[in-house]
Formats: C-alpha cells, sequence, structure tokens
C-alpha cells in the first residue's frame, strides 16, 4: 500500500470512529428518540388502528408497515447525523482541522457518509429488534434487503452533507427534513400501498424516490411491491453515485468553508 | 540553507472587490524564526488562510519547501501547522481526542497518535486536562492546546497567528521559550502579533504587511539599526514645576516626577546625564516610552498611509 492510500486509510478510520463516538456519546438525543417514537407507530398504527383495517398486500397491516417504518427510522437518522455533524463543524470552525490537512475531499465525504449510514443502520437494527415484540418479522430476501437499506442510508448520508455544505445557519439544516423528507416519506407507502390510490396519484406516487425505495425493502423483507425492483435498485445506485460526485465536488470547492 | 517558503505576486480579491493582498513576495529561510507584522486589516490572516488553503489566492505562487500550493497542496499542508488567531476545535471532544483525531487526519497511526499527543499535552502543560472537554479550558489552554495540535504532525514550518492573544504575561513567556526551543529544534516559524516585544524577543527576520503589500522586509538587527531617536522616560526623584532646559534633548513633562525625553541614537545618554546632574536633577529609573521595534512600526506604516491616501 502506498504512503498516500495508508495515509488515507487512516484518515477514513479516524473521521468514521469520530463520527461514531459523537452519536454514541450523545445516544439519548440519536439513537433513543427513534426507538420510542417506533414504538408508538407499532402501538397506535400497527396493534390498535392495524386491527381494524384488516390485511394489505396479504400480510396483516403490523407486518406490512414494520418495513416501512424501518426504513423511515433509516432516512431519518443517515440524513440528520450528517447534516447536523457536518453543518457543527462549519459552525465551530473545527471543519477547518480537516481543510487544512492533507485527507483528499473523497475520504472527507466517504467518511462523514459511513458516519451517517451506521447511525441509520443502527437505528434500523434497534427498530427491527423492538418490531419483533409486535410481530414475527420474516426476511424474503435478505441481498435486497441489506442492499436497499445501505443504498437508502447512503443516498440520504449523502444528502444531508449536500444540505450541510449550503446551510447558514440552523434554521437551514432543519427545512429539508420539515418541508420535504417528511411529506416524501409520508407519501412513500410506509402506510399504505399505492394500489389504494386513484390511478392520477398512482402515478404522481411514482415519481417520489423514496416510495421506490421502501417499496423495495419491503420486498425484501415481505416479497411484495407496488413497483419494479430492478428499477429501484438501479435508480438508488445512480442516485448514490451522483450523489457522491456532487459532495466531492463541492469540498473541493470550498463551497461554505473557504474565503 | 534552503527556502521554507516562497510567496511570489499574491493576490486576493475577496467577492466583495475588497483586495487584501496586492501582489506580495515573500521568502522565509528554513530554520529562521519570522515575524510578519501588520495592523489590523493588513493582509497578514489573508497571508496565513491562502497558506493554509482555507483562503483561496487569486493569483499569484506559494511554495512551502519545494511543495507548490497549486500542484502539490497534500505536499505543502504535511509540511505545514497553523495555529489560527481564532479558536476552531470542537468544544465538545476532549483535549487528547482532539489532538489524536487531527493526527488521524494527517494519516499518523492511533498508537503513534497517542504518544505525540501525551509528549505535547505535557510540554505545554496540559496533560492534566487531557480528559476535560475542550470547552471547560481556560483561554490559555485552547492556546495551548491549538499549538499542540498544530505541532501533532510534526511539521517543518508552524505559522502561529497571535498565539499569545489575551494570554497573561507569565503563560506569554512560557510559550516563548517553548517556541524558541522549537525553533532551535528546526522548526521554521513565523509569527503575527500585536506584541511588538513578542516579535522583537523571538524573530531574527521581519516582514511588515500594510494594505496587501510588503513595505519593510528585513533582519530583525537592520531593522532596528534605522531606529534614529529613542524616547526614554525619567522618574525623577524631585518634583519639577517645568521641563528642565537640556541642550540637544527635546524634552517635556509628563507629570510632576516623571521628563520624557528624545535621545538621537548619536548623542548617548551620558550627556543628558550630566546636563541633569548640573541641574540638580536626580533621576531614579530609566526607561524606553514604547518598545523600539513598535516605534519603527508606527513610523513605517504611518509613512505607507501617506503614500496609499487619496
Amino acid at each position: 500500500m502506498s504512503v498516500e492510500i495508508r495515509a488515507n486509510w487512516v484518515a477514513l478510520q479516524t473521521i468514521v470512529r469520530r463520527e461514531v463516538r459523537r452519536y454514541t456519546r450523545i445516544w439519548p438525543q440519536t439513537l433513543l428518540p427513534p426507538a420510542i417514537t417506533m414504538v408508538l407507530y407499532f402501538v397506535i398504527f400497527g396493534s390498535l388502528i392495524g386491527s381494524r383495517i384488516g390485511e394489505m398486500g396479504g400480510f396483516s397491516y403490523m407486518d406490512y408497515i414494520v418495513p416501512g417504518l424501518i426504513m423511515m427510522s433509516v432516512i431519518t437518522n443517515s440524513y440528520s447525523n450528517v447534516v447536523s455533524s457536518f453543518f457543527s463543524a462549519k459552525f465551530q470552525r473545527s471543519i477547518e482541522e480537516l481543510l487544512v490537512s492533507p485527507v483528499s475531499p473523497h475520504v472527507i465525504v466517504a467518511g462523514f457518509a459511513l458516519g451517517g449510514i451506521t447511525r441509520g443502520l443502527a437505528v434500523a437494527v434497534i427498530v427491527t429488534l423492538l418490531s419483533m415484540f409486535f410481530t414475527d418479522l420474516q426476511v424474503h430476501h435478505l441481498g435486497i434487503t441489506v442492499l436497499v437499506i445501505s443504498l437508502t442510508a447512503t443516498i440520504f448520508a449523502l444528502g444531508g452533507l449536500i444540505n450541510a455544505v449550503f446551510a447558514r445557519n440552523f434554521d437551514d439544516i432543519s427545512i429539508v427534513p420539515t418541508f420535504v423528507l417528511t411529506p416524501l416519506t409520508y407519501l412513500g407507502g410506509v402506510f399504505y400501498s399505492i394500489n389504494l390510490l386513484p390511478p392520477f396519484w398512482q402515478g404522481l406516487s411514482l415519481a417520489n424516490p423514496i416510495l421506490h425505495m421502501v417499496n423495495a425493502f419491503r420486498y425484501g423483507i415481505l416479497g411484495v411491491s407496488d413497483i419494479r425492483i430492478g428499477v429501484a435498485i438501479s435508480f438508488m445506485l445512480a442516485a448514490a453515485a451522483v450523489l457522491y460526485l456532487v459532495c466531492v465536488r463541492l469540498l473541493q470547492s470550498g463551497r461554505g468553508m473557504r474565503q | 540553507m534552503s527556502t521554507a517558503l516562497s510567496i511570489r505576486q499574491l493576490t486576493k480579491t475577496y467577492g466583495n472587490g475588497f483586495q487584501a493582498l496586492k501582489g506580495i513576495d515573500l521568502d522565509v529561510a528554513e530554520g529562521d524564526f519570522f515575524a510578519l507584522l501588520g495592523p489590523n486589516g493588513a493582509g497578514k490572516s489573508t497571508t496565513i488562510g491562502i497558506l493554509s488553503t482555507l483562503v483561496n489566492k487569486t493569483s499569484g505562487t506559494v511554495n512551502v519547501f519545494g511543495h507548490d500550493l497549486d500542484r502539490d497542496p497534500a505536499g505543502l499542508k504535511r509540511c505545514l501547522g497553523v495555529v489560527p488567531q481564532e479558536f476552531n476545535f470542537n468544544q465538545f471532544e476532549k483535549a487528547f481526542d482532539i489532538l489524536v483525531t487531527q493526527a488521524g487526519y494527517y494519516g499518523i497511526p492511533a498508537k503513534v497518535a497517542k504518544e505525540r499527543a501525551e509528549r505535547y499535552l505535557n510540554q505545554l502543560g496540559l496533560w492534566d486536562k487531557r480528559d476535560v472537554s475542550s470547552r471547560m479550558l481556560s483561554g490559555g489552554m485552547k492556546r495551548r492546546l491549538m499549538i499542540a495540535r498544530a505541532l501533532i504532525h510534526q511539521p517543518r514550518l508552524l505559522i502561529l497567528d497571535e498565539p499569545t492573544a489575551g494570554v497573561d504575561i507569565e503563560l506569554r513567556r512560557s510559550m516563548w521559550s517553548f517556541l524558541t526551543e522549537l525553533n532551535r529544534e528546526g522548526i521554521t516559524i513565523i509569527l503575527t502579533t500585536h506584541y511588538l516585544e513578542e516579535a522583537e524577543q523571538l524573530c531574527r527576520n521581519i516582514g511588515i504587511i500594510d494594505h496587501g503589500q510588503i513595505v519593510k522586509n528585513t533582519s530583525m538587527r537592520e531593522l532596528l539599526k534605522q531606529l534614529h531617536v529613542e524616547t526614554f522616560l525619567l522618574d525623577l526623584k524631585e518634583s519639577q514645576l517645568v521641563a528642565p532646559q537640556l541642550d540637544g534633548y527635546p524634552a517635556r513633562l509628563v507629570d510632576d516626577h516623571t521628563l520624557e525625553v528624545q535621545v538621537e541614537k548619536s548623542q548617548g545618554v551620558n550627556e543628558l546625564f550630566r546636563l541633569l546632574a548640573s541641574q540638580g536633577i536626580e533621576v531614579l529609573s530609566l526607561r524606553n516610552k514604547t518598545n523600539r521595534l513598535e516605534e519603527l512600526f508606527v513610523s513605517l506604516v504611518e509613512n505607507n498611509l501617506q503614500k496609499v491616501a487619496p
């Protein structure tokens, strides 16, 4: 391994370790709230209301919404981890520690993204374990399940990084989660099948990228989906690649960080 | 001796049109202890910002130990340690973790990083505070932590942007001896400071920057030679109502016990004391009114101001 590659490998490990240390140190703010929120969803929507709804897609309503709720936690947590970590580094100017060092922009992007991905996946594991108190979860296709959840976490971690680069104050890092991610997630088939919608709204829903992610993950767990899995995974791979390149380009330009 | 830093025709124009640097040339030799002085807004921090890559230059070249900023920024950064003016570390991290993390960014394995962190925290008197969150440290401790952080990758060129600002005199002097020791070990140091006594005490060479231009770049000794007149304050034993007539020495009373006298370098002070003694005036003590470098600095900057004024 060349000196350059070894140095970047150590730097990557350092950034990831620091990110993991950050969100585990403040676990009551990062890992506990999604657990509580999802238990409430399981109790209210799954047990109380779900028992009156009956089956959806051939499964009990509780079984049907569990994959969507896991994805909802992954999306929220991978995004918010990176956006808050990177923006506070900008705000405190500790980002300068990285900028003055010889770390490549690729390593910085990968390091922050991996921090967000690991938090998203850690929350996914917690929520999955909690869901087992409410349902007997079976995995239909492990490979697709792991691939889809990893790609989703990657996409939203990178999205969080872009948001943080452009953000100028703390309001700017809450606008996208509040006004974009939350509506798209709720309308992304977490709680219902789009087959229940009139044709126009079904067509419109297909333009929601989160619908494809949720359904691809649901296919991995339950084996049912409203969309074509191949298309969804291709879209996610392309989105992850494009977002990664945008992040690297932003860091190279120093936008919002260098004068 | 090789060149540690070479800057050629460096310019920086900010987005609002303000031209912070107007084509500066600067060379700092390896092993030097160099003072970069200038009034507020002169371009010191912009120059340091460009060196540390936190400010994008408009034009010109920067070379650190043979590494060109445009062609080999990673190589340049490995040679460079920067202590910025403002605190820029994570306020929630522990002092020890800040150093080990910074070392990791330079590709230094954790084991080596921990050994170095221990060494520098000990040298800078912070070992007892290693597990303290950095926001809980005093201002002086934070400054020392930034010095330790800048040294963790063992740079060949250390740039300190007002490292002793707001630091008490005792700590300042201990930092001076630490920096002198570092320089003796071979680290080239560039220092910006508003304490001109500090620059005079520590630095061998000096560059004065004003309005984005280098107005003086010479050795400290040469610069101080240019000082023709020094102003002394004499503490008098007896109260005086009017300033005494001292032939060749312009004098005025600051208060009834303090006399201010201007002495040309060629005159010396023996004759002054003889004149005072002949008038029965007894002097208790003698001191410079201002630091010698300060007098020169003010005159150079004032001259430059007259040149650039519309």
